[in-house]
């Protein structure tokens, strides 16, 4: 060879092409008839043998208390710990001295769901969702503010735990 | 006259129709099949199990930007789509695809060119096949595009002899070179169908016919993990698409010859219904119906084919063209056509099935070495290097 082919030298007796062709197009052929895999995914969401994860993090969700209001105190551990710093809060106070949040937006495209929010939230306000669907016709539309956030009602996740590291 | 020239137009619209709407559902089939081997669904979207996908397809193929590099040969970088997309098409011409069909105005054969050296015309168009994806990768002025090209013409070249070679063989037991009479010629019994009495010849027709239409384990003019999309690399839109039509219409040719050549073109087997006149509409449509089912397995076989085996290394297939299937091929001629000496001029048999079981012995003697030499890794065995060269 004029160009440098690296020359293998198989022993005759250990090298097949056509048996190993008929075997492989055997095996082909039975593959014709197997069980398919594919989810068919708008209508099929989760198969027997696949559910998305407890512990998936997606999009944010702020729970509510029984008034319907958010649950967030504005204590500024969520803005603090962000690493991609994607959470706008503006801390606000009513007559009583509770803290509320006046500004509360997340925006869901610096977000990188790394779900700290949720782990430092002293008041399990806020939390990041098992949910994956989200197109929206406009950019804008994906920084999600307060309202937003408390009208979602997908499945929160469930955060790894140390001592149950398999969930169990 | 009238009748022929009025059934020769009716016959070209209707084969010309269901090649097109054949190849159309191909794409379909490939992709699916593939699938299924894969494990997967498929296409299954546009249409009931995804049968508009075609339609699909080509729609989008329509409506997409049609590209010219600024240094392309633009002529024939515009020619070469439909230059590799005739021959595809005029080889089907003189396949013989049904039993005469019977009109008011007179027997019209089921084949729409009948020419008395249909099987000359055969190994004529199909080696034009190769200027088209040549000139493609030429004009395209694109360094992947050229290798593309010029290895499709070396492939082209070396396989057609084996190609050629091997259908000899199919002449030699014929004795004449109009398909219709090769059809003929078979119809006997199931034994005289030629694959049993050219078995090998059909394997070298087989082999040579996948290296012909550049399908895998064959494709290295496209291969795409060393030449991007090789010679239609520049190509999109419709253009792109022509050469997909003539890869998938090659492949509706080359199964048509295989059906024809050696497995008794529209012949039903086990019964002599079908090849005795009086002809009636529905021995016709039989027939048809039997010639498709035929051609169909072998569409099946070179799909399935695709998706089992991994590519050939361009020395490896070089050293099967010349080393193996060409001398083989010579050989089996030789030593055919001493056979078919013996028995039919030495002995005066006529042809039937038992003159057919002879030479189905022979092949399966003569099956024995080059399988034996096929499987031992000859083929896959590494480069040769030279003597104190090489790695």
């Amino acid at each position: 060879m004029a160009i440098g082919v690296k020359t293998v030298k198989r022993p005759v007796t250990e090298t097949s092409y056509l048996r190993a062709t008929l075997r492989g197009m055997f095996l082909t052929f039975r593959h014709l008839f197997r069980p398919k895999v594919t989810m068919q995914y708008p209508e099929e969401k989760s198969s027997t043998d696949w559910t998305i994860s407890a512990r998936w993090r997606g999009t944010h969700r702020m729970l509510t208390d029984e008034q319907g209001r958010a649950k967030c105190v504005a204590c500024g551990l969520c803005p603090q710990i962000c690493p991609a710093n994607c959470i706008k809060l503006v801390p606000g106070e009513d007559e009583q001295g509770n803290r509320y949040p006046l500004i509360y937006e997340i925006d869901e495209f610096r977000c990188i769901f790394c779900g700290y929010c949720q782990e430092v939230c002293p008041e399990e306000a806020i939390h990041v969702g098992v949910h994956y669907e989200n197109s929206e016709y406009a950019r804008d539309r994906f920084v999600y503010d307060l309202e937003r956030l408390c009208a979602q009602t997908h499945p929160v996740s469930t955060l790894w735990d140390p001592s149950d590291p398999k969930g169990e | 006259m009238t009748l022929f020239l009025v059934s020769s137009v009716i016959k070209i619209v209707v084969v010309f129709t269901v090649v097109m709407v054949s190849v159309a559902l191909l794409t379909l089939a490939e992709r699916r099949i593939c699938a299924w081997i894969q494990d997967r669904l498929g296409p299954n979207r546009v249409g009931p199990e995804g049968l508009l996908q075609p339609a699909a397809d080509g729609l989008k193929n329509l409506l997409k930007e049609e590209t010219l590099p600024a240094q392309a040969d633009r002529l024939l970088f515009v020619l070469a789509p439909a230059l590799a997309f005739i021959p595809a098409l005029m080889t089907i011409a003189v396949v013989p695809f049904g039993a005469p069909l019977p009109t008011p105005w007179g027997t019209v054969p089921l084949v729409v060119a009948d020419l008395p050296v249909g099987f000359l015309y055969i190994l004529a168009i199909s080696s034009l096949g190769v200027y088209g994806i040549v000139l493609a990768g030429w004009a395209s002025n694109n360094k992947y595009s050229l290798l593309g090209g010029l290895r499709a013409s070396a492939q082209m070249i070396s396989y057609e002899i084996a190609l050629g070679m091997s259908t000899v063989a199919v002449l030699l037991l014929a004795g004449n070179v109009t398909l219709s009479e090769v059809v003929a010629r078979q119809q006997q019994s199931v034994f005289t169908w030629n694959v049993f009495p050219l078995g090998l010849a059909y394997f070298i027709f087989t082999v040579a016919a996948f290296a012909e239409t550049n399908r895998l384990p064959f494709d290295l003019p496209e291969a795409e993990g060393e030449l991007i999309a090789g010679y239609h690399t520049e190509y999109s839109a419709m253009k792109f698409s022509m050469f997909y039509i003539a890869e998938y219409a090659n492949m509706v040719t080359a199964s048509a010859l295989m059906a024809t050549l050696f497995f008794g073109g529209w012949d039903i087997p086990f019964t002599h219904w079908d090849d005795t006149p009086p002809w009636t509409v529905w021995k016709s449509l039989a027939t048809v119906v039997m010639f498709s089912c035929k051609v169909g397995c072998f569409l099946f076989l070179y799909i399935w084919v695709r998706w089992t085996l991994p590519r050939f290394r361009y020395d490896q297939l070089m050293a099967l063209g010349w080393q193996v299937l060409l001398p083989f091929a010579i050989g089996y001629l030789a030593l055919l056509a001493s056979a078919i000496w013996v028995l039919h001029d030495q002995l005066g048999w006529s042809y039937d099935s038992r003159f057919a079981l002879v030479l189905c012995a022979l092949n399966l003697v003569l099956a024995i070495p080059l399988f034996f030499v096929l499987d031992r890794g000859r083929l896959i065995g590494g480069a040769v290097p030279e003597p104190g060269g090489g790695a």
